[in-house]
């Protein structure tokens, strides 16, 4: 992640013969369906192709074949470099080589109407810095989220250029709390032709598996050409902003953008699931320990009760004339006086096993959540590492661009801290995950075995208290039976 | 006597709480049935008898609570039966703890589940059907007293009651009319301090004026605090009843971190709901049944045996008020014949008073005895019967708990 020093940031959409190609396609594809090779996105393979790849390297291309870009830093989006889990966005990295044979090629693909645009050779100097330097595959990344949020607004329409290779440029912001993208909010500039070529790569790869996948806005050549033509009348406005409504549409249903999950958000799913879980059973415990509580109070009172009632009967037995009848009515207050310690013990047992038990555990689950939290927290500061990584780098490849040496080595130095604060940041986060899910499974599994075997002892406990009632009884039963 | 008894479309049984008032084959009485209209219980009356003094062998009539205080009332009214102690009038259905329940019910049913809906039924209708017994029990036995007592049986009140096949209503008005139930206004008042304050050569009657006294007070209370400790009882059996259903729930929920485990308890949970809760519940019941009600009951026939030694102790000071009175006539020489026949006639009721009390309080002795005997004996065997129940419900749950 931190070595790819080599790289070659991918050049700005708006330029020169991107424009004319750009031309071509918007004038070609009147006629045809969104078909043809329109997205900037092909399917290269994830790994990095240098900008001299020969021609012959078409075949690694898709066979929409467009122009490539160079790809890079898929690999540093997300947390998991094992590039075979990347999703179509990272095969769909477009490697751009600036040299002419394949924008020829592109053009051949293009179609026979081709002809009519102006093809200009492209420059090689299209090195351009790019400020925000992870362009393509933040854009790949934004589309492909899960359902954590992912807010994407399509605003700001530009016209770039002018005449007949004019384009509108948006601009596509992002907020998500995706815990793939580095940054939680960014922004880049796309045009039209771009999101075209996503709604192709999502089509293809997911239409098959049956998902629905919404369809962009229809090219509209009228309305495009009276933009680039510069009319700034009402219907040209309103065009563009239909068009920018239906891009922001189309970036933020859920339904496609669902559909591209990586490894890592299964991770996060099987954490999610779990804090409901753990919130859930909070509840029906705290439910339970009501009940419990009520229990304890109710069988005080009874305790007492039972005891002023064996002296109230006691009362009439010393009263009572019947002398048979006097000394069963004093051993009846004796069999209740007997009941109320029976159910002063089972009142402990109510208490001690069942009561506190379940305080504790509803403690536990709080504990639990707790540790979710601090997960959440290593993870924010992850982020913040790599926010700032970036920014590093931004400031560095500035200085770079703006000649300045002196400078350039403490942007260096602040590079390498902050790349090694960002591995540490990394594998806290692992570790902190791999505690809580342990500790979690470690938790059902022990807590709900002592959960069960404590109910066991209460019913225990009941059941000892019953043997006893019967006993009482019994003995009882006899001194009733000689009243005469 | 034991009967079934219907209560919208429950059948219940119930066991008298007196003693067997119906060995007298000549004149039998049960209440074999009951309907619950709103506020209203209708007893349907049923009677047996070989006396010639009935139009009919058998027959039965249907009766409303206040047709039995009516008849009551007659008798306390009737001069005759001063000497004689008078079965206690049967207290009002009292409805209010189950119809509480039933408003409750009707309110929260839209937040309840259809379970706890369901369960909450049920209890409203075992409460229903104890107050149902308990009131049909009261009212039978009262009736039973007056069969099973020679005097009271041949009461013509008595018969019409239990013949008269139409409604009760228009009579009950007018004997309220004629009475106006001065006499049993009386007797409610200062009949303490009056029998206290009179002076007895009667060492029985001074036994059991002092016995009744003490006795009235330690048996009422007695039953206020049986009242209070069955009250107890039952709130512990409902809340083994929220407590397993609670268990159950955690039990059966897919959606806990238990859920592996605990899943084979649901139904044990289930089993204990029933099992402990229910339990607990009828033994309470059972308590309340045999022991509060026995209590109750003789609270107020102690207060009935005091009535009749009120009512002695009242034609006792008629009688000394008539000695004065004669000896004044006699010093003033006026109407002395008649202050003679006057204080006569005192001293005669007062003998008849003193003779029917002696029997009366002596076989109410005897009555009592039995009847605490029966009732404590049945109640001690249906604990035992209970917890035994109990014990074998729980040995069983625990079982398949550690099985698992």
């Amino acid at each position: 992640m931190s070595g790819s020093c080599g790289r070659i940031p991918p050049p700005f959409p708006d330029n020169e013969d991107q424009e004319a190609e750009s031309d071509t396609r918007v004038l070609d594809s009147d006629e045809d369906d969104d078909d043809e090779g329109e997205d900037i996105f092909t399917g290269a393979r994830s790994n990095p192709i240098t900008p001299t790849s020969a021609p012959d390297e078409c075949d690694i291309f898709s066979e929409e074949g467009s122009y490539i870009r160079s790809d890079v830093h898929h690999a540093t989006n997300g947390l998991h470099p094992d590039e075979e889990e990347l999703d179509l966005f990272t095969e769909a990295t477009v490697e751009l080589t600036l040299t002419n044979t394949t924008s020829q090629g592109r053009r051949e693909i293009i179609g026979p109407t081709a002809s009519a645009c102006n093809t200009t050779q492209v420059p090689n100097s299209i090195l351009k810095p790019s400020i925000v330097t992870k362009t393509t595959e933040e854009l790949e990344e934004e589309e492909s989220g899960d359902q954590f949020e992912l807010n994407i607004a399509v605003t700001n329409p530009e016209k770039i250029g002018d005449g007949m290779n004019a384009y509108m440029s948006y601009k596509v912001s992002t907020q998500t709390t995706l815990p793939m993208f580095l940054n939680k909010t960014f922004s880049v500039r796309r045009r039209f032709s771009d999101f075209l070529g996503l709604y192709e790569k999502i089509s293809a790869k997911h239409s098959l598996l049956g998902c629905i996948i919404p369809p962009p806005p229809q090219k509209s050549v009228v309305g495009m050409t009276k933009v680039k033509v510069g009319k700034e009348d009402s219907s040209s406005a309103e065009f563009v902003e239909k068009r920018r409504a239906a891009l922001e549409r189309l970036t933020n249903s859920s339904d496609a953008v669902n559909k591209m999950t990586i490894k890592m958000n299964e991770s996060d799913n099987w954490f999610e699931s779990k804090l409901q879980e753990v919130e859930n059973e909070e509840q029906l415990l705290r439910r339970l320990h009501a009940a419990v509580d009520s229990l304890v109070n109710h069988r005080k009172e009874l305790c007492s009760n039972t005891a002023v009632f064996s002296k109230s009967v006691a009362m009439l037995g010393s009263v009572e004339e019947n002398s048979a009848l006097s000394r069963a009515l004093s051993q009846l207050a004796e069999v209740e006086d007997k009941m109320e310690q029976l159910h002063q013990q089972q009142a402990f047992s109510d208490f001690f096993i069942l009561a506190e038990l379940l305080a504790d555990y509803i403690r536990l689950l709080g504990a639990v959540r707790c540790c979710f939290e601090q997960r959440m927290k290593v993870w924010q500061r992850l982020q913040e590492a790599q926010s700032t990584l970036q920014k590093k780098r931004e400031a560095e490849a500035k200085l770079l661009w703006a000649n300045k040496p002196e400078k350039l080595q403490q942007a260096k130095d602040d590079i390498n801290e902050w790349e090694s604060k960002v591995s540490q940041c990394e594998r806290d986060f692992e570790r902190v995950t791999c505690t809580v899910r342990k500790e979690l499974l470690r938790f059902e599994k022990e807590k709900a075995r002592d959960f069960k075997q404590h109910i066991v002892k209460y019913l225990e406990s009941l059941l000892h208290t019953q043997h006893r009632l019967v006993k009482c009884w019994e003995a009882f039963l006899p001194e009733a039976k000689a009243i005469a | 006597m034991t009967g079934p008894y219907s209560c919208c479309s429950c059948i219940v049984f119930v066991h008298s709480v007196s003693v067997d008032l119906n060995n007298d084959a000549s004149l039998v009485i049960d209440i074999p049935d009951a309907l619950c209209e709103r506020d209203k219980v209708k007893f349907t009356v049923h009677t047996k008898t070989t006396l010639s003094s009935f139009q009919k062998p058998e027959y039965s009539v249907q009766r409303q609570h206040e047709d039995f205080i009516w008849l009551h009332d007659t008798i306390v009214e009737t001069e005759e039966y001063a000497g004689l102690i008078i079965p206690p009038a049967p207290p009002k259905p009292d409805f209010e703890g189950p119809r509480e329940k039933m408003h409750k019910l009707g309110e929260g049913e839209s937040s309840m589940t259809k379970e706890e809906y369901a369960k909450m039924k049920q209890e409203l209708e075992a409460e229903y059907l104890a107050v149902f017994k308990k009131t049909v029990q009261v009212h039978e036995v009262f009736l039973q007293r007056l069969s099973s007592h020679p005097m009271f049986r041949k009461d013509r009140n008595f018969q019409i009651f239990l013949e008269y096949d139409q409604d009760l209503t228009v009579r009950r008005k007018n004997a309220k009319e004629m009475f106006g139930g001065f006499f049993k206004n009386m007797v409610k008042s200062a009949d303490e301090v009056l029998i206290s304050g009179v002076k007895e050569v009667d060492e029985f009657f001074e036994q059991e004026k002092n016995f009744l006294l003490d006795y009235s007070s330690k048996i009422k209370d007695a039953t206020a605090k049986a009242e209070k400790m069955t009250r107890s009882h039952k709130n512990v059996a409902d809340d083994y009843n929220h407590i397993s259903g609670a268990l159950n729930n955690i039990a059966a929920d897919n959606n806990t971190a238990f859920k592996k485990h605990l899943e084979k308890c649901a139904e044990v949970f289930e089993k204990l709901r029933v099992s402990i809760s229910k339990v607990e519940d009828r033994m309470a019941s059972d308590q309340e049944l045999k022991l509060t009600e026995l209590l109750r009951y003789y609270t107020r026939d102690i207060q009935a045996a005091k009535d009749l030694l009120y009512r002695r102790a009242r034609a006792l000071a008629d009688y000394e008020n008539s000695n004065k009175a004669l000896d004044k006539a006699r010093l003033k020489g006026k109407d002395v014949a008649q202050a003679e026949e006057n204080q006569k006639q005192c001293l005669q009721k007062f003998d008849k008073l003193s003779e029917s009390g002696k029997k009366e309080l002596t076989s109410f002795k005897a009555r009592r005895v039995v009847a605490f005997r029966k009732n404590l004996i049945e109640m001690t065997e249906l604990e035992i019967k209970h917890a035994k129940n109990s014990v074998s419900l729980l040995q069983g749950s625990i079982e398949v708990l550690k099985s698992n």
